[in-house]
């Protein structure tokens, strides 16, 4: 396998070449893993000294104010807890929906191929479009003006679940054709098929597509802006047609006051995004690694 | 290998979904009919006022804990459009109603009281290390700020400036504050020169300023006050001497002419309902002390006294 008409010492050299451009690929990976940290870690450490001397029970317990040290985070900790849930709750079976049909029930005809290429298209609309669609429709239309937690939801279940569809797709796509083939043969439909072998597998890749959409989810605060605009709120919402403010609003808020005071009561409130955000996902990995189930060979 | 009780659960829960799904769309059908259990006053529409408002919502509801008022910031124009439907209690805003807007609350039946509720100065500021700009003409920022300006060295400003580079920052288009000082520096609202650093973050344009030496921007009174150690603030002379922008002389309307008044605009429907009055009163009653707690400059006594008296 080796060329005859090399020498020893023009391999040698080959040989040298590949080993130095194999060390120059690896440092510039490790390079760009670095960075990324690196940058992630300045950031929370950041966030962290300036935030955590605010943090305290008074501020997760307490409505905002004009007074940073009396300012609380109650009521938009409230409201993104509502927005997540309801939005998880609309998005997680219309979207695992979606996959199913497009993958499994429809053919693969020109309709069904523009019916997916307009969903990737969707995934990349900036999201204020999504708040200025949600207010016209949902808040305008099917709540006669009233700009509740259900809009909020739905507006936001738009902006997600392209992500959602793709991911699932995806998900779909791997599971082993094999599979499927097997459970044909015992004699089952496609449904059972499908209930049966393929959601069972799929079930991780969608998991990390709706954790990566709700994190999105629970980060937005342009369509908030525009659905809800509320950024001083003195209650807890009570129910799904109750009006609400979120976390990013309330942060975005702060950081735009002039006192200096306001960007720690700013930080504090970051980190608390934090939290419920890595809860979330951490709720979300531990029910993926459940039902996580390898191929045996 | 299969997992068919996962199915035993995911089917409940798809059931369970179905169902809350159903349950919050006829909730919400309910509750748009009904009305929330307490009484609420709607307030939205700029964020250059929504620190007055929240402060004067948040002492009044000391008194009256059982009332409910949220407050948004849309902005001016968002929150008339909301306004004018009759959708909302009070309209925060940084300038008058436009004519367009008088009208489709004309249309729409909607009768409302204009309110003043504080004043802001508009302040620019220089770096902390310029010493030489500590007042400027309004000609002179004129010929710095207009749409075909081309400035961009202080000695072109005045010729005993040093030979320093000039860099501008300020509002982005979309700003109250951008709107006003157009429109009282240049003379027309929205012409502006536009090759200067914008940001609709004011706190950005504090960095900016602070961290460049030939740097100038303009912002709220209250993002001077709160940065004086890190900014130098400019006097403006409007043709009767350097007048820097400070409580008094903004209060008595001698920092001209970049002094503007804040408004509220009250629904008159909705000032019939007796907590929307008390509420009002209390507003104006209160603003002067909780305008300037914010940063903000209150009127004189008598000004808003006679705007209570005025309320029918």
């Amino acid at each position: 396998m080796t060329n005859p008409a090399a020498t020893p010492s023009s391999r040698q050299k080959l040989h040298a070449v590949r080993v130095l451009r194999d060390r120059i690929f690896v440092t510039g990976f490790v390079l760009a893993v670095v960075i990324g940290i690196l940058g992630l870690a300045a950031l929370l450490f950041d966030v962290l000294i300036d935030g955590l001397p605010f943090l305290n029970w008074h501020f997760l317990t307490s409505y905002a104010s004009r007074k940073p040290l009396d300012s609380g985070i109650l009521a938009p900790l409230a409201g993104t807890v509502w927005i997540v849930v309801m939005t998880a709750l609309f998005t997680v079976p219309i979207g695992v929906g979606t996959a199913i049909y497009l993958e499994e029930f429809a053919s693969k005809s020109r309709f069904n191929r523009l019916i997916e290429l307009n969903i990737a298209n969707l995934a990349g609309v900036p999201s204020v479009i999504y708040g200025l669609l949600g207010l016209a429709v949902f808040v305008q239309f099917l709540f006669n003006g009233s700009r509740n937690l259900t809009a909020g939801a739905l507006t936001m279940t738009l902006l997600v679940l392209p992500i959602v569809v793709i991911a699932s797709q995806e998900a779909i796509k791997a599971v082993p054709s094999s599979y499927r083939d097997a459970a044909y043969a015992m004699g089952a439909n496609r449904w059972q098929v499908v209930k049966a072998v393929v959601l069972p597998q799929a079930l991780p890749g969608m998991m990390s597509g709706i954790i990566l959409a709700l994190s999105r989810a629970i980060g937005e605060s342009a369509p908030i802006l525009i659905i809800s605009s509320l950024v001083w709120v003195t209650f807890v919402p009570a129910s799904p047609d109750s009006k609400f403010t979120v976390l990013p609003l309330q942060i975005f808020t702060w950081i735009s006051q002039p006192q200096h005071a306001f960007r720690g009561i700013a930080a504090a409130g970051i980190i608390v995004l934090l939290i419920v955000l890595l809860s979330m996902n951490g709720i979300a990995i531990w029910i993926r690694s459940r039902y996580q189930t390898r191929p045996e060979q | 290998m299969l997992r068919p009780d996962l199915f035993k659960y995911s089917k409940s829960a798809l059931i369970v979904a179905a169902f809350l799904i159903v349950g919050i769309f006829s909730a919400c059908g309910d509750g748009v009919a009904s009305g929330g259990a307490s009484a609420e006053i709607l307030i939205d529409g700029s964020s250059t006022v929504f620190p007055i408002s929240q402060a004067v919502a948040e002492e009044f509801r000391k008194e009256r804990p059982d009332l409910q008022i949220p407050v948004g910031i849309s902005g001016t124009g968002g929150g008339f459009k909301r306004f004018v439907t009759g959708e909302i209690d009070i309209s925060d805003a940084s300038r008058p109603m436009k004519e367009s807007e008088r009208a489709e609350a004309a249309e729409n039946g909607i009768e409302f009281t204009e309110l003043t509720v504080a004043y802001d100065g508009l302040s620019l500021v220089i770096n902390k290390t310029n010493d030489f700009a500590a007042c400027l003409t309004v000609a002179e920022l004129k010929s710095i700020w207009e749409p075909e300006s081309s400035v961009d060295n202080w000695n072109q400003v005045r010729a005993e400036f040093p030979d320093k580079k000039l860099r501008l920052y300020g509002p982005d288009t979309d700003s109250g504050t951008f709107d006003y000082f157009t429109l009282a520096i240049n003379g027309r609202e929205d012409a502006s020169r536009s090759d200067y650093t914008a940001s609709s973050d004011d706190n950005v344009l504090v960095q900016g300023v602070s961290g460049d030496r030939g740097g100038m921007g303009y912002f709220g009174f209250a993002y001077y006050t709160e940065n004086s150690e890190l900014l130098n603030v400019i006097s403006v002379d409007g043709g009767s001497g350097c007048i820097t922008p400070s409580v008094e002389s903004i209060n008595d309307g001698s920092y001209a002419p970049l002094s503007r008044p804040m408004f509220i605009y009250v629904n008159n429907f909705s000032l019939q309902r007796p907590e929307v009055r008390q509420f009002i009163e209390y507003y104006l009653n209160n603003a002067a002390l909780l305008a300037e707690e914010v940063g903000y400059v209150g009127l004189s006594e008598a000004d808003y006294q006679a705007q209570i008296d005025a309320l029918e």
